[in-house]
């Protein structure tokens, strides 16, 4: 029998990954990894804030991510900056920004460790109804929307003269890695975020021939790091999310022994 | 051209301003149903920027542009952007244009890519690729075809067919063609009008008569030239009819001209 608390950690963790796996490829498409990583150590902050405004960390956490994904598109279309470079300042701002802000409130119960590196053992049933619960609705509006959605990261140009809300679109993206991000930031904290969303990807695209076995790929590859990852920690007593993430890089070297398929 | 049939888009009088440089100024024109307008002009000319402003990409700063309502568009860009870990087959790529099967079929078989369907579309050579990118293209059934250098990559071999397949798919589906392009000698020989751009309208009209206007000559000189030669070694069908032959001789003749390059 396994304990209660490895169960939700461990459905916690397969709930995310089967989100994180067909979004991330979306990120690996379309080179938003920066963007992710940028959005995760923002997370830290959007903690901090709801600490100090008294409102559920996880909805804080969005909110914050949304508000800076809005800040971005805006000074994206102003041009005088190189995007990584513009991604570098804020990413490394609001890691700082958030790292004094929980220093400030070191008196409060802020796990600082687990919000870096994930508390996945400390999940709950509240836990996983919100994983499952913004998880389904990010699956779904993918589904949704998921030809427009692969047109436009095909070619945007094209999708736009034939009449595809690329710009929509792309909101609607970024969005939805700041959800994923929030809900992620529980597994496997905010420094490793990103990993969870490219490296199934990643892994997965060796097998791909369309972009939907990619994406399906990537979920199955990601629930195996998760799994692989739990057992890692309980039995070596290794903090869970970075042996997640171990897991996953695991799978990549491994399919890098395999012949490609393409 | 008909007076009476309305045509599929018409500028009037646009100008474009990027960053405060005049990239276009004052330029009209318009495409006819069935008729086939070709652009040419040097690097930097504007011909992209002025495809891009008469397909709604982008805004013209003065002036106006005038689309037939509801006009359906096939647009062939230079080239796609997409990321080469998204993996898509051809067929994939072309049911984004169209889900009647019998269609695509037709015309991949038109434009001889039926063999292709099964590759992935960044395995493709630069040939094979701008024919799928026609392909994909038509099969909207447009009223106006636009292309934008369809032949980059393309040997010669393949310019001069590719041309021809353009010509043919708009006898086929009765539609204009608004093409950008840099191949004189084979271009002249399938085109209606022609436009010589340089930030404005040099000079535009049948290629019979381009090809004898002062401002051609000065802005094609040496290629020209080429071109006189090309036709006299090789008395094949995308000549110009042999009238650049003899208004080779006149190009020194070009101090005349009114005409300020600043």
């Amino acid at each position: 029998m396994i304990p209660d608390f490895l169960l939700y950690a461990l459905l916690s963790g397969v709930g995310v990954a089967l989100v994180a796996g067909p979004l991330g490829a979306f990120v690996v498409w379309r080179r938003m990894a920066y963007f992710g990583d940028t959005l995760a150590h923002a997370s830290l902050l959007g903690v901090a804030l709801g600490v100090m405004l008294e409102v559920h960390p996880l909805l804080a956490v969005i909110v914050t991510s949304l508000i800076l994904a809005g800040v971005l598109v805006g000074l994206q279309n102003e041009k005088w900056l190189a995007n990584d470079t513009l991604l570098g300042i804020l990413s490394h701002s609001t890691l700082a920004l958030g790292l004094v802000c929980a220093g400030l409130l070191a008196h409060t119960r802020i796990d600082l460790w687990g919000l870096l590196f994930g508390d996945l053992l400390t999940a709950n049933a509240t836990d996983l109804l919100i994983i499952y619960g913004i998880g389904g609705l990010v699956l779904l509006t993918l589904w949704r929307f998921w030809q427009p959605l692969i047109f436009a990261t095909l070619d945007e140009t094209l999708a736009q003269v034939e009449g595809v809300p690329v710009v929509r679109l792309r909101l609607l993206l970024m969005a939805l890695v700041a959800l994923v991000v929030a809900l992620a930031m529980k597994v496997v904290g905010v420094l490793l975020i990103t990993a969870l969303l490219i490296i199934p990807a990643a892994t997965s695209r060796r097998f791909s021939r369309s972009p939907e076995t990619m994406a399906v790929g990537a979920a199955l590859i990601g629930t195996v790091a998760v799994i692989a990852g739990l057992v890692l920690s309980y039995t070596l007593d290794t903090p869970a999310g970075p042996s997640i993430v171990l897991s996953a890089s695991l799978c990549f070297a491994l399919s890098l022994l395999l012949p490609r398929r393409d | 051209m008909n007076a009476t049939s309305s045509p599929l888009i018409a500028c009037e009088n646009v100008s474009w301003r990027r960053n405060g440089v005049d990239v276009l100024q004052g330029v009209s024109f318009h495409v006819a149903p069935r008729e086939i307008v070709t652009l040419i002009g040097p690097n930097g000319a504007g011909k992209t920027s002025l495809v891009n402003l008469a397909i709604g990409l982008l805004e013209p700063t003065q002036g106006r542009v005038v689309r037939q309502e509801r006009l359906r568009l096939g647009y062939m860009p230079q080239h796609l952007r997409f990321d080469n870990n998204l993996p898509v087959t051809v067929e994939r790529f072309l049911r984004l244009a169209s889900s009647d099967k019998k269609v695509i079929h037709h015309y991949s078989e038109r434009l001889g890519i039926a063999k292709l369907h099964n590759q992935q579309l960044q395995n493709l050579s630069g040939g094979e690729l701008q024919r799928v990118l026609l392909t994909r293209a038509v099969l909207r059934k447009p009223e106006l075809l636009v292309l934008d250098e369809p032949t980059q990559g393309v040997d010669v071999i393949g310019q001069a067919e590719l041309y021809r397949h353009i010509s043919e798919l708009r006898d086929e589906l009765g539609c204009g063609v608004l093409m950008v392009s840099h191949d004189l000698h084979l271009v002249m020989a399938k085109t209606d009008t022609v436009i010589c751009l340089n930030r404005h309208i040099c000079c535009q009209g049948a290629p019979e008569s381009v090809a004898r206007h002062p401002e051609y000559l000065q802005m094609f000189g040496k290629q020209a030239e080429d071109i006189a030669i090309y036709t006299h070694h090789h008395d094949h069908e995308h000549n110009l009819h042999g009238d650049v032959v003899p208004a080779a001789h006149h190009h020194h003749d070009h101090s005349n001209c009114q005409h300020h390059h600043s």
